[in-house]
């Protein structure tokens, strides 16, 4: 990858030494080869599992929760 | 908000293409009759208010329930949930088998699968669920008159069986809708089957401090003699709601089944329905779900050390009451005075003053709540 188009795809995020040196220890005998790497598998983890969080939330159609919320309002639950 | 017991919300009722395919072949289909009691189960299940229940219990989770109060998956359950026949109603049905369940005018009501048909013992299921094989137990007493028999399988919703109280009959899917629609994520749940007397509403109204919503849920069906009747319990809430409650933070709503008094068995089994309908607290008062001396007064608190995985927190309440130095209404962890100052909320002389056509006390009762019991020339279970 040539430097042009590294720009393109990665960008420098900021992290405070400290937690660089713990992810250093943990890092080891992994075979993660840098901190960058390690942290981005870790994000990634981290997304993925808000996203799965996110999406059992939504246990329902938008079309089921609009019938629910219509038998609601029928019912005087809702306005 | 916290997801349902065993993390999917049951729905069993059939497409309505199904349920019409089903209803042009009744006749090939043998059928059984069950009871009213038996009706709420099936609609229960069907819409999700036992997840992660799918059916009757087979026999593995019959007995790994009543050893363990779990299912075979692991999943916290506090009794069986079952289906009972006699001999002579499954004399021509075999495992694996599809069968109709019908109300008692014969109306098609689910299709069941049948995985099993099993025999139990009626005093293991009685004293393992109930502790006791007390036929002064009203539990007791049902499952000593069950059928000898048990069938166990999924079923699959074709007709839902009428509603006691259309209008405030709220399945789990639609709670769901109703606290997202209005913004609450924390809900704490209120089980009950008398009316609300002045303990009760601080009950609910300190566990309601802490949370978004609060969801008053009143069991509905079949009672002990000298209960409130369910109407009177429905009404009463009512008018407490309009007229002492913040309208946008309560929601009343009925749980259809029958009272099985199991006490600490019984607050998990509530628990677990609560959480069904999205709420992640729920009150536990002393002797919940109790009945006579057959439990313990604080019972129903210690059980749910032992369920940490259950999901739901317990708001565990001791006894209250209306102090007369503090002025206010006090339980015993906030009060410092002595028995002779407090004016206790027993159900007992709640009662009397109702049975002898008086309103209780105004520290006791609200005088609406009163009013709206003493409308009734009997508002007890008879």
């Amino acid at each position: 990858m040539t430097e042009d188009e590294y720009k393109v795809k990665y960008t420098t995020v900021s992290i405070p030494k400290p937690l660089v040196i713990k992810i250093k220890e943990r890092m080891k005998g992994t075979g993660f080869a840098s901190v960058s790497s390690y942290v981005t598998y870790v994000l990634r983890q981290v997304l993925s599992s808000i996203e799965e969080e996110e999406r059992s939330k939504q246990a329902f159609t938008k079309e089921e929760e609009e019938k629910v919320k219509q038998r609601l309002r029928d019912l005087g639950y809702i306005d | 908000m916290i997801k349902p017991h065993g993390n999917t919300l049951i729905n069993k009722e059939l497409p309505k293409f199904e349920k019409e395919r089903i209803k042009g072949e009744i006749n090939e289909f043998e059928k059984i009759k069950v009871r009213p009691e038996t009706l709420k189960v099936i609609k229960n299940i069907s819409f999700g208010v036992f997840s992660p229940l799918g059916g009757f219990m087979n026999e593995n989770d019959y007995h790994y329930v009543l050893d363990t109060m779990y299912l075979e998956n692991n999943i916290a359950w506090p009794f069986p949930i079952t289906l009972d026949v006699s001999e002579e109603e499954i004399k021509n049905i075999e495992v694996d088998q599809k069968i109709i369940l019908t109300n008692s005018s014969a109306t098609p009501i689910a299709l069941m699968s049948v995985e099993t048909i099993y025999d139990y013992d009626k005093k293991q299921f009685a004293e393992k669920t109930y502790g006791t094989l007390d036929q002064n137990h009203p539990g007791v007493n049902s499952v000593f008159n069950y059928k000898e028999k048990l069938l166990g399988g999924e079923i699959f919703l074709i007709n839902e069986p009428k509603s006691t109280f259309p209008d405030i009959d709220l399945k789990p899917i639609e709670t769901r809708v109703l606290f997202k629609e209005k913004g609450w994520d924390k809900v704490v749940a209120f089980q009950t089957r008398n009316p609300p007397h002045m303990g009760h509403e601080y009950v609910q109204k300190a566990g309601l401090t802490y949370v978004d919503g609060l969801f008053i849920n009143p069991v509905i069906g079949k009672k002990k003699i000298g209960d409130f009747l369910d109407e009177v319990i429905i009404n009463a809430y009512k008018v407490l709601i309009k007229e002492y409650y913040p309208k946008n933070r309560v929601v009343l709503s009925t749980f259809e089944t029958e009272m099985r008094y199991a006490g600490p068995k019984e607050a998990i089994f509530h628990a677990i329905v609560r959480k069904n309908f999205g709420c992640d607290h729920i009150i536990i008062g002393r002797d919940h779900a109790g009945v006579g001396d057959f439990y313990g007064p604080y019972d129903a608190h210690k059980i749910f050390d032992n369920f940490p995985d259950l999901g739901i927190d317990p708001i565990k309440f001791r006894s209250f009451s209306r102090c007369s130095k503090c002025n206010s209404v006090v339980n015993d962890k906030i009060c410092p005075h002595p028995p002779e100052m407090q004016n206790f909320f027993a159900g007992r002389k709640i009662r009397e003053a109702l049975q002898s056509g008086n309103s209780p006390d105004l520290e006791v009762m609200r005088p609406e709540v009163a009013k709206v019991i003493l409308e009734y020339e009997n508002p007890f279970v008879s």
